[in-house]
């Protein structure tokens, strides 16, 4: 697999990520040394081998359905850039 | 299990200037889980609290956080998924959905791409008496809902709140099996029963509880019967998703529009694109979201916060053993062992509750009679109150032991509107009322004759009348009613008026 620049300025864009045109070509080649680098594990015979989905024994915690967190709006919104009414207050979004 | 048998109804055509079309329609709907507590955190799921103040940092997507999955809403989508007669996949897993909205703190939605917890079900939609459409569920995954952003509260800002994120919702996908707007907005209403008699999703649009996603595209005749053959797209038109629409209404009138337009731009030469389109209801039209085209680059890859979902057999089984009777099974049985029509049948059966009810009313009772009883009189008795079945100042007892009334020919059925009228404003024992207030049916024939004797004496003219034209003896029976205040035994009273009038 082979990473162009068009590639790379998309995966930034929807990324939100922004580089500028001209760092786009180091970009993508840095993105085709890291896939070149995992793609010798495809070398691996792993014929029959279960996938390992975690590194331990285990199994999926859960929780029960009980109400046991939230209401502390005033820490939600601490950080938040711009908060009124309770509310996050963030630039117009609307279809 | 007893079943109805069925036919499927016929597909809905629409003339176009050149050739007359058919729709394929296949719907995603999201119902949001009924449970205490949000799919991976501890905060509470209740609507209309303060704004972000059901919010966990899990939900707000704080660094580091990370989600436990609620047992309970997964209990909730296996059950949705038995209510549907679907398979329970035993393995199932969490991806990402990677997408940028703020609502959306974490960036991406917890849902089940690959690997979904229910795997394929159907269901049968109602569209008459002995007409249904079978419609395949290809799958039911968990994910999350995310938060709502307000719009108008201000001129340059939205406002967002994060209650909703983080809720459980069920995505149910059908196959391509709907073939018209009234079916699309029947299949909904079916799912909607289902959910809620199982208790998995209240089923409240207005909401937002339940909403969905409807999936549209026009195909000549014959085209359809090619695609079910081959399973092949390609025999179908280009489809078009109309994105959130909560309101059965707007689901028909925007499938209307959108297939209009549609058979307008391929009898014109062009080409559908395959889009996301939104309902305005205000102007009755649909129109392309073009900003989400791009965004539907979701790069999915498995959730690293969460291990696959495993439960086991007991697990499931427990929940079956758990699930009540179903809208299919109790309309077929109040068809077969109560000799209800299916349409009365459907009609008690649309909500539980009022299923509940008349089964109260029903029990050790004649089944037709209670069926009338609960369907014409109650029901529109409360429909003219505004009231639900719920707040039904009648009780089933009570309206039970009008029903024995009428069956043992104690009071006649005019009368039973008067009790029943009493009980419904009053309250009281109904048996006690007829007791206390004389309202019992005079069967007596003595008491009957005296009054239609007094009346036939009374009126010389309108005895001659009658003599020359039998029709006119109605008047008799209607004058002897009037006498014994309704309690007369019409048959009866119609009897003895022919005799005495020689008729």
């Amino acid at each position: 697999m082979s990473i162009d620049t068009g590639t790379a300025a998309k995966v930034a864009k929807l990324a939100r990520i922004k580089v500028e045109d001209d760092q786009l070509p180091a970009l993508a080649e840095e993105f085709n040394r890291i896939l070149g680098f995992i793609e010798q594990l495809g070398e691996v015979d792993v014929e029959g081998v279960e996938p390992m989905t975690s590194v331990a024994p285990q199994r999926l915690k859960r929780r029960e359905d009980v109400v046991t967190d939230g209401g502390y709006q005033d820490k939600v919104l601490s950080n938040a850039p711009d908060a009124r009414e309770g509310f996050f207050a963030v630039p117009k979004v609307v279809e | 299990m007893l079943d109805l048998t069925f036919e499927p109804p016929k597909p809905k055509v629409i003339a176009g200037a050149k050739y007359d079309w058919e729709l394929v329609i296949g719907l995603e709907v999201h119902a949001q889980v009924s449970s205490n507590a949000k799919l991976f955190s501890g905060a509470s799921t209740k609507f209309g609290a303060e704004p972000n103040s059901n919010v966990a940092f899990v939900d707000a997507a704080m660094p580091g956080m990370l989600p436990v999955i609620n047992e309970f809403c997964v209990a909730q989508a296996v059950r949705t998924g038995l209510g549907i007669n679907a398979e329970i996949n035993k393995w199932s897993a969490f991806d990402r959905k990677n997408y940028f909205y703020p609502d959306l703190p974490q960036g991406y939605q917890i849902s089940q791409l690959y690997h979904p917890i229910v795997g394929e079900g159907e269901i049968i939609v109602d569209m008459g008496p002995g007409v249904a459409r079978r419609v395949r569920i290809e799958r039911i995954h968990l994910e999350q809902d995310a938060g709502k952003s307000i719009h108008d509260m201000d001129p340059n800002m939205s406002f967002v709140d994060l209650n909703r994120t983080g809720v459980a919702l069920m995505e149910i996908v059908s196959r391509p099996d709907i073939r018209g707007p009234e079916e699309a907005a029947a299949y909904v209403g079916k799912l909607r029963q289902i959910l809620r008699y199982l208790g998995t999703c209240d089923g409240n649009m207005q909401n937002g509880n339940l909403r969905c996603d409807v999936n549209v595209s026009i195909c000549r005749q014959g085209a359809y019967e090619k695609f079910i053959e081959t399973g092949d797209f390609g025999h179908l038109g280009t489809r078009c998703e109309i994105k959130n629409m909560n309101s059965m209404r707007f689901i028909q009138q925007a499938i209307e529009y959108e297939a209009r337009r549609q058979i307008q731009i391929v009898e014109g030469g062009g080409k559908v694109d395959q889009e996301t389109r939104l309902y305005d209801p205000d102007k009755g039209e649909t129109r392309s979201m073009r900003s989400k085209e791009e965004a539907h680059d979701y790069r999915y890859f498995p959730c690293p916060d969460l291990l696959p979902l495993e439960i086991d057999d007991s697990f499931i089984e427990d929940i079956r053993a758990s699930l009540p009777e179903l809208p299919d099974q109790k309309k077929a049985r109040f068809v077969t062992e109560l000799g209800l029509s299916e349409y009365d049948a459907s009609v008690l059966t649309a909500e539980v509750e009022a299923a509940d009810y008349f089964e109260a009313v029903a029990a050790g009772r004649d089944g037709k009679l209670a069926a009338n009883w609960v369907i014409n009189e109650l029901f529109g008795r409360l429909k003219k109150d505004n009231k639900d079945i719920t707040e039904s100042p009648v009780s089933p007892e009570q309206l039970g032991k009008i029903v024995g009334l009428i069956s043992s020919d104690a009071i006649s059925g005019k009368i039973a509107k008067d009790l029943f009228e009493i009980v419904y404003t009053e309250g009281g024992d109904p048996e006690a009322i007829v007791e206390e207030r004389g309202m019992k049916q005079v069967t007596d024939t003595g008491a009957i004759e005296a009054a239609v004797i007094e009346v036939i004496e009374a009126n010389p003219a309108q005895v001659e009348k009658a003599k020359a034209n039998p029709k006119l003896a109605g008047w008799f029976v209607g004058q002897v009613m009037k006498v014994t205040g309704g309690k007369a035994n019409p048959k009866a009273v119609n009897d003895l008026v022919m005799a005495k009038l020689g008729l």
